[in-house]
């Protein structure tokens, strides 16, 4: 016998089951079941329940298969009548304290108690009429989850899967005997409660206590809902929105979305966040582009079509007014298909022409698919002629990008984050993990209960720092200092890792002396953190087998983001944790497909797969394989390129899916900048604040509505898959990129010029991958079967070496931020976002259940501060900084420090970009989104 | 005759506060402690223990020489004294806690320096305020003594005890429960198998749960010797003096002190002086509401654990309660199950649902609206809930007294659904005789008619 697995019999049936099996997985195995209910295999057994007893021989009682593990010799019966019996009486139980027919979750097969109830055919009668309490009101005050807990069977299913699943410990169990409930934090309405609407806890109710708002709620979705899974095809597809590329089922029904729910058989197990799971009506919204739309004669010269739209209530309204639709007919008339298309081509190389190739540039997006992104970038490089391609990657990650290329060659994610599960040391800085990578920050927070050590340095306090076992605040801007004086204590206590130091570095010699003078005392003048803490964190990182560096904009927004990032990288080598399970550097991307948008080219110094178009034998490569020379000229980047439109050097573009009106730094520049253009295409799904500058707008298609490829933070590769068809004449953005090169190469070369033709996203994906080696072996089949990172293989980069063969050191300096705050601007703000809502807001303002949740912009500012500014809680105050004003709600808070002020970027209506500084990294060229000096007074109220 | 004892109820010199530890040292007292931290190995002192025979007060009568030799051989261990006394009919846990907290205190000290324990706990029952405070006041008196703390009589042995109030609810009680209500959560039973306290309890560690009446029992094993305790009762069934707590429909009500040879008969109408009004009895529950009733034929049996198990019924916390030819079994039963229906922790399915179902139907049949089929109904679901909960609470008090009374009073029960009302007949009427029911072995309260159908129950 082999000691790792028992050999049993189970209904008389011989079998062999690992050892430390429970005898309902060993029963499965073998294809018997065992009915359960408060059972989900992906939970930890609690037994409570008692429906999945089963008979073993010589036991006194019925024990609970789903946590009585396997012995060798079991003999276990699951099917007896004394087990029908037990299992009977406890259906009838819980089915006899049920509401009263609640038919439409039955009809659906919703529910597992009433399948349970039909199978064991109870009969719950026997017990009515011996009490009637009366039944518990619904609360609904949450935005997306209706619960019902007359219906509630105590399972305990929604308490795991809230608290050690998602770990955000909002529902436990209140009262006790008959009295017992299930309660959000201390028994509040859900809807008050601390719950973040991720939904875990709906996806695993066996009954329907916790259900889709939007099944209860028909007056706010008319009475079509239906529940996932009645009546509804499914379509597996991976999340729209982050980096952290969940997978997710589509229900779709009649051509429209009726719910999302988490695949159990990806990377994130299921798990999503309410941006997911409850986020993907945007697709439906009334307001979608569906015809193509050209600039009037007369309405020139360009306005902002939404300069009234100031006040937030209003933009609100705006999102379902039919006003609104008006206002754009003013301004834009419809248009065919083939005169916006050639118009834009035929304005497009008009400019070519006269101005050059290089008075031309495009943006594209990192919410498209690698295969549409790759076609952008070859359509600005080959057609337009130009290595002026660029996308909001240059806003998040270039700088950490730029300092990851220098010192170790490569600028991807050394280590998928589920290893957090493996390491002792989790160390995040500059990142509001719960918040922007939600799922993501589950592990993390499960890695902490699990035992792991997480140390959350912020200048602002984000809620992961709630589950930290330490965090560092520190004053804002002053990361190097911080990092600097950690790597000091390090080396003073000589735990560095000597043997990794020799063997895979160089220039350690520079940074030794350099840090010298960056004592804890010293570190702490600047940073504001006491020694004794700067000391205690250096040793508790130092002293660890394996430690993981994750961190987000907080490092690489701002003026010297590259070198924050050099100075992380230094410390990750100096201690070892990296080319290991459990450690390594991970800068959290961003979008959704942030990371496949850079693989394939869609920046301007490197072609697809990072192959540098400085190069010349590299572009000769690509010369030959796309057919046609290519600008021999570095590309601009993105805050590069809207300099260049202002300065008139820039003339044409053609944007698609990205709205930098809203997401680039000093707005009022930018809003500039775009009006200056010659000529403007925009592609996308909704009229965004950027495509009211345009002169044709091109409908394109949302994620849901085309198949694809997505490669997320951890370098994972995953396809998409369409669910519904583009409304009305809106084109999939591949085909219009196809479609606008072939007009473009027309209209130059004539009939004899090459014509782009591809058979699907397939046949694209095979032309990335022939040109680009990190992609090798990797194909559609593969994704279909499996997981797959790139490099095919290599979850964990660097076991062996780096691509520049040595990691190398580069000792950084503090130095201040740009704009420091002085008597005319004496806060500091920081910008980022909120749970609920995705950069622009164009997807998750159009969302309802995200609206409703997050309708607002707000600034955030600690209750000392609002006192002194003599403003309540809740009332409007105006942030101005040297760049423009805004006006907005105050909310108190002590995440942020006295003397800071947070806003999220999302809102229109008092859009933080308005103040923000458009100082650049040199390096990386990113803006200092993180920091700049600003004022904030009292608004006097209006009545 | 069965004479009383004065060993754990021996008196402190008069006049003297019981936590007063001068006083309590002047009598003799910590002489065990010293006795054994001085002159005894560990080992030596198990073997004691083992030898006396002595079964846990704490209801189960679990042999405590066994319980510390399951104890897994890892460190820390720590310590609970279970003194969150809260069943119906139980004092005596409150009556030592009140006049002898430093014998209590003895046997924790001996106990975890047997086990190689640095870290107790004392767990006292939430309601208990005065308790507690005595109980701190005589932990700090006897730190200050040098019997607790560094280097204990300069043996070089550390320890630590701590009261913990309990948090509010019976099943406090349960020693999982207990463990998981001192690391602050809700007292929910961890199941068991297939991890006991000993193996992994408090913190993970191994833990011995003890009942503070077993605590100070320790203390006087380590007095007497474990010879002359095992003299004491009688070995092949219960040794050591037992303290019964008398209540319920007697002449003198209160705590006595006798060895488990004593029967039931003496002790109601001996030591309790008889019935009140000399009325005719008609059930006593032996030992807390949760032992299986037992008629006036059964009364003759010796108190022993084992005795009363052969009876279907159990010594349990030796807490008795009387009833007397007034009372309505209908009610006492509704009374019984009220507080099963109330006191479930709520964790675990047949439990939380089933207990207070079975007490809506009793209710309905207090109240002249049973049904026929009532009766049937209840026993089975008795038997569903019946070994198939997380813990023991829904056995006892949950099916016991249910099952039981039920059919030990069956035609009570049926005259109340007959008649659709409340009615106590003649007390001939009202029960069944010990050859007209079923006890069916080995659990306790598993009884059944002798005309069902075989299948009904078992
Ligand atoms: C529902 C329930 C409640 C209990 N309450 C108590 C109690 O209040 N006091 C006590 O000593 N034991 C109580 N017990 C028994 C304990 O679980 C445990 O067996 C006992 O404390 C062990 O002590 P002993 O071995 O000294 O008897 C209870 C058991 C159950 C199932
Ligand atoms: S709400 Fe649903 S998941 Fe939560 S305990 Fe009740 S039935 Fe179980
Ligand atoms: S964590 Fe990111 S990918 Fe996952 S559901 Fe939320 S937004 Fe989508
Ligand atoms: S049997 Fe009752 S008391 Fe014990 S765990 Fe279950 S519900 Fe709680
Ligand atoms: S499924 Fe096993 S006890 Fe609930």
């Amino acid at each position: 016998m082999n000691s790792r697995t028992v050999t049993l019999t189970i209904d008389g049936r011989s079998l062999t089951a690992p050892a430390g099996a429970t005898i309902w997985e060993a029963a499965r195995s073998a294809g018997i079941d065992i009915p359960t209910l408060c059972h989900d295999p992906k939970l930890e057994p609690v037994a409570v329940c008692r429906v999945c007893v089963v008979d073993v021989e010589n036991a006194r009682t019925l024990p609970a298969a789903c946590i009585r593990k396997v012995e060798e010799g079991m003999a276990v019966r699951t099917d007896t009548d004394r087990v029908r019996r037990a299992r009977r009486t406890l259906v009838e139980l819980l089915e006899a304290g049920q509401p009263p027919g609640d038919d439409r979750r039955k009809a659906a097969d919703q529910d597992e108690l009433a399948r349970l109830g039909v199978q064991l055919r109870s009969d719950p009668s026997r017990y009515v009429a011996a009490c009637s309490n009366p039944p518990m009101p619904p609360d609904l005050s949450s935005p997306v989850i209706a619960v019902d807990l007359n219906a509630c069977i105590l399972c305990d299913r929604c308490i795991r899967a809230c608290d050690d699943v998602q770990v955000n410990d909002v529902i436990g169990r209140t009262g006790k005997g008959s009295e017992t409930r299930i309660a959000f934090d201390n028994g509040l309405p859900l809807g008050e409660s601390s719950c973040v609407s991720c939904g875990e806890c709906v996806a695993t109710c066996p009954t329907g206590a916790l259900t889709d708002k939007r099944l209860v709620d028909s007056a706010a979705n008319g009475p079509d809902a239906v529940p996932n899974g009645s009546g509804t095809r499914r379509v597996d597809s991976i999340c729209p929105y982050c980096g952290v590329g969940c997978g997710i089922s589509y229900h779709v029904r009649n051509g429209r979305i009726e719910g999302v729910t988490g695949r159990d058989d990806t990377h994130t197990e299921g798990r999503l966040c309410v941006k997911g799971r409850y986020g993907y009506d945007y697709t439906h919204h009334p307001q979608r582009l569906t015809k193509p739309l050209v600039r009037r004669e007369d309405a020139y010269p360009k306005r902002p079509l939404s300069a009234d739209f100031e006040d937030y209530r209003d933009f609100r309204r705006s999102l379902r007014s039919p006003e609104w639709n008006d206002r754009i007919r003013e301004v834009f008339r419809e248009a065919e298909w083939d005169e916006a298309l050639d118009l834009a081509a035929r304005r497009l190389l008009e400019i070519k022409n006269t101005l050059g190739p290089g008075a031309l540039a495009g943006f594209g997006s990192a919410k498209v698919t690698n295969e549409e992104a790759y076609l952008f970038q070859k359509l600005i490089r080959v057609v337009f002629g130009t290595n002026n391609v660029d996308h909001c990657t240059r806003l998040c990650h270039a700088s950490s990008v730029a300092a990851l290329t220098e010192a170790i060659g490569s600028g991807a994610v050394s280590n998928a984050f589920q290893e957090v599960l493996e390491t002792d040391v989790i160390f995040v800085i500059g990142s509001n993990t719960e918040d922007n990578h939600p799922v993501a920050a589950s592990y993390m927070k499960q890695a902490v209960d699990r035992g792991a050590k997480m140390i959350v340095l912020d200048p602002r306090r984000p809620t992961i720092a709630d589950h930290a076992t330490r965090y560092v605040r520190f004053k804002p801007g002053t990361d190097i200092a911080l990092l600097n004086g950690l790597m000091h204590v390090i080396l003073r206590e000589g735990l560095q890792d000597r043997d990794f130091i020799a063997r895979r570095t160089e220039r350690f010699e520079t940074l030794e002396p350099f840090l010298a003078r960056y004592t804890p005392e010293m570190a702490s003048r600047i940073t504001g953190v006491p020694p004794s803490v700067i000391e205690d964190v250096a040793l508790e990182f130092g002293r660890v087998e394996r430690a993981m560096i994750f961190w987000g904009m907080g490092i690489s927004q701002h003026v010297n983001g590259t070198d924050n990032a050099r100075a992380l990288i230094s410390l990750c080598l100096m201690t070892g944790n990296i080319g290991r399970r459990g450690t390594g550097l991970h800068p959290l991307r961003g979008q959704n497909n942030v990371q496949g948008a850079s693989d394939v080219g869609l920046i301007p110094r490197y072609y697809p797969g990072y192959q540098s178009a400085d190069d010349p034998e590299v572009r000769a490569r690509f010369e030959e394989a796309w057919g046609t020379a290519l600008d021999p000229d570095s590309g601009l980047t993105v805050v590069e390129i809207m300099h260049g439109a202002l300065d008139g050097s820039i003339a044409g573009m053609l944007m698609m899916g990205e709205n930098p009106f809203l997401s680039d730094p000093n707005m009022n520049k930018v809003r500039k900048a775009l009006q200056q253009l010659s000529f403007l295409v925009v592609q996308d799904v909704f009229l965004t604040e950027t495509a009211e500058f345009a002169d044709v707008i091109l409908p394109a298609s949302t994620a849901a509505e085309k198949r694809g490829t997505y490669v997320n933070t951890n370098r994972m590769v995953q396809i998409g898959r369409q669910a519904i068809e583009p409304p009305g004449e809106a084109r999939l953005d591949g085909d219009i990129l196809i479609d606008l090169a072939n007009r473009m190469i027309r209209m130059e070369q004539g009939e004899s010029g090459p014509r782009w033709a591809y058979d699907g996203p397939e046949s694209v994906w095979e032309e990335i991958v022939g040109l680009t080696p990190i992609f090798e072996g990797i194909t559609y089949a593969a994704m279909e079967r499996d997981t797959v990172v790139w490099p095919m293989e290599e979850p964990v980069l660097f076991t062996g070496s780096f691509p520049l063969g040595r990691g190398r050191f580069t000792p950084v300096s503090f130095a201040p931020p740009d704009e420091l705050p002085d008597h005319a601007y004496p806060f500091v703000l920081n910008t980022g976002r909120v749970l609920e809502h995705w950069h622009t807001g164009t997807m998750t303002r159009r969302a309802r259940a995200l609206d409703a949740i997050s309708p607002e912009p707000f600034v955030e500012m600690t209750p000392g501060d609002l006192a002194r500014l003599g403003v309540e809680d809740g009332c409007p105050v105006a942030v101005s900084s040297r760049r423009g004003a805004i006006t907005l709600k105050a909310m108190a808070s002590s995440r942020v420090a006295d003397g800071n002020v947070f806003i999220p970027l999302h809102f229109k209506e008092a859009a933080a970009n308005i103040l923000t500084n458009d100082a650049l990294d040199p390096d990386g060229k990113i803006p200092e989104f993180k920091f700049c000096a600003v004022a904030v007074k009292p608004v006097p109220s209006s009545d | 005759m069965a004479a009383p004892l004065e060993i754990l109820t021996a008196p402190l010199p008069a006049e003297t506060d019981p936590g007063d530890i001068d006083a309590y040292m002047a009598g003799g007292g910590y002489g065990a402690v010293r006795k054994a931290l001085k002159s005894m190995s560990q080992t030596e002192l198990i073997e004691e223990i083992n030898a006396s025979g002595i079964k846990g007060r704490g209801g189960a009568g679990f042999s405590t020489g066994m319980k510390w030799n399951l104890c897994a051989d890892r460190f820390p261990r720590y310590l609970c004294a279970n003194a969150d006394e809260s069943e119906p009919g139980s004092f005596k846990d409150r009556h030592l806690l009140e006049a002898k907290p430093h014998q209590i205190i003895e046997g924790m000290i001996i106990t975890s320096y047997a086990l190689g324990i640095n870290l107790g706990y004392i767990y006292i029952r939430g309601e208990f305020f005065q308790i507690i405070d005595q109980m701190e006041a005589a932990l700090e008196d006897a730190r200050k003594h040098g019997f607790l703390g560094a280097d204990i009589l300069g043996t070089g042995y550390d320890l630590e005890l701590y009261v913990h109030p309990g948090a509010g609810a019976y099943i406090c009680g349960e020693e999982t429960g207990l463990i998981e209500s001192l690391e602050g959560n809700r007292p929910y039973p961890r199941l068991k198998p297939p991890f006991f306290p000993a193996a992994i309890g408090l913190w993970g560690q191994p833990t011995i749960v003890n009942n503070v009446e077993t605590m100070a029992q320790i203390a006087t094993i380590v007095d007497m010797g474990a010879e002359a305790y095992k003299q004491i009762g009688s070995e092949d069934d219960t040794t050591g003096p037992r303290l019964f707590g008398l209540c319920g429909h007697v002449k003198k009500p209160g705590i006595y002190e006798y060895d488990s040879d004593v029967t039931l008969r003496e002790l109601i109408y001996d030591a309790a002086g008889g019935i009140r009004d000399d009325n005719r009895l008609k059930g006593v529950i032996p030992g807390g509401i949760s032992a299986p009733i037992l008629t006036p034929e059964e009364i003759d049996t010796p108190m022993g654990f084992g005795a009363l198990g052969k009876l279907g019924s159990m010594g349990g916390t030796g807490g008795i309660i009387v009833m007397d030819e007034t009372t309505s079994m209908v009610d006492a039963l509704l009374n019984a199950s009220s507080f099963a229906a109330h006191e479930s922790c709520g964790q675990c399915t047949p439990c939380r649902e089933g207990v207070p179902w079975m007490n809506d139907i009793l209710r309905r049949i207090r109240n002249g609206q049973g049904r026929d089929e009532d009766l049937d109904l209840l026993l089975d679901i008795c038997k569903q809930i019946h070994g198939h909960t997380v813990c023991v609470f829904g056995q006892a008090p949950g099916v016991w007294p249910v099952r039981t009374i039920l059919v030990k009073y069956w035609p009570e029960f049926r005259a109340c659904i007959e008649r659709k009302e409340l009615v106590v007949p003649p007390l001939e009427e009202s029960y069944l005789r010990p050859d007209q029911y079923e006890h069916i072995p080995p659990v306790p309260g598993n009884f059944r008619l002798k005309t069902e159908e075989a299948d009904a129950a078992g």
